[in-house]
């Protein structure tokens, strides 16, 4: 289904970035990379207007054109990011909603987990088997 | 979701626990209660995960306020702060007048030289929770007659 996923810090550093192996592996980072400018821009927009989106999930926050990538930011500033094949039309938003959802709670049990050091990167078994789950639905 | 019993329970024994197992002294005393202070900072960065998980984003710190006089300090206390005071520049009190850490000491003026390591628990709980909510601040406790408690959050501006 995703053939990248990432979870990034409030600091903007990499906690998580997993891809699709492929041979540029760089360019997903690339891609992860550009999608913080624009979820920075989505969550400097909330307060401004009256009516705007207070939820968690940014929704898509641009396609390229291989690419569609979403965006997804917790109340403690932690971002997650998901690149979905543009191929794939039939991912419908309700899906992407509820793979972040997924995301988000295991994340909150790896940062309940004592053995976690807030700031490090996720190292969790049960994280990564989450992750890949959602890697392998590829059509 | 902390049941009420065995939290305090547990929580006096992490009191007992910490002040027994290090040399008396002055200079340790304040080392117990950093100690404290910072085991409450951790346990409140994982809590405050786990509310927040379903709340819209927060407005403003004022919002952020509210959720840990509220949602925060029902979860942990099953109580909200009485009364929450800021001067609209980043310093807030939290008057709680039951204090559940403090409602089994007798009543008083008794025992108030031991209420610093029963608050720097809570203190840390507090920094935790809005330093992971990306606010950074100083937390101190106070209290005049005991079950009543006030908190002070100081917010550290960038």
């Amino acid at each position: 289904m995703a053939v990248c996923i990432a979870v990034i810090a409030k600091e903007n550093y990499p906690l998580y970035i997993r891809s699709v192996p492929t041979q540029n592996e760089l360019k997903f980072h690339y891609t992860v990379h550009t999608s913080l400018d624009v979820v920075e821009e989505k969550i400097s927009a909330v307060g401004k207007s009256l009516g705007d989106q207070r939820e968690l999930y940014l929704g898509l926050l641009y396609p390229t054109e291989d690419y569609k990538v979403y965006g997804y930011v917790t109340n403690s500033k932690v971002k997650f990011v998901i690149v979905v094949d543009s191929s794939n039309t039939s991912l419908r938003d309700n899906e992407i909603r509820s793979m972040f959802r997924k995301l988000h709670n295991s994340f909150t049990d790896v940062m309940c987990n004592p053995f976690h050091n807030p700031g490090d990167t996720i190292q969790s078994k049960a994280f990564d088997g989450i992750v890949s789950a959602m890697m392998v639905q590829t059509g | 979701m902390a049941d009420e019993a065995p939290f305090q329970f547990l929580h006096s024994e992490l009191i007992q626990y910490i002040t027994k197992s290090a040399e008396s002294g002055d200079t340790e005393n304040a080392r117990n209660i950093t100690k404290l202070e910072i085991m409450g900072f951790r346990v409140g960065q994982g809590l405050i995960e786990r509310l927040t998980k379903d709340t819209v984003r927060f407005k403003d710190e004022l919002d952020i306020m509210k959720f840990i006089c509220k949602d925060f300090w029902t979860c942990v206390f099953k109580k909200q702060i009485d009364n929450l005071r800021t001067n609209h520049q980043g310093i807030y009190v939290l008057q709680d007048n039951k204090f559940r850490l403090l409602s089994q000491l007798s009543a008083g003026k008794q025992y108030l030289e031991q209420a610093p390591k029963y608050l720097a628990f809570t203190c840390g709980l507090v920094r935790g929770a809005l330093s992971n909510l990306g606010v950074k601040s100083i937390v101190t406790a106070e209290v005049s007659v005991m079950p009543a408690c006030k908190f002070q959050v100081m917010i550290q501006k960038m």
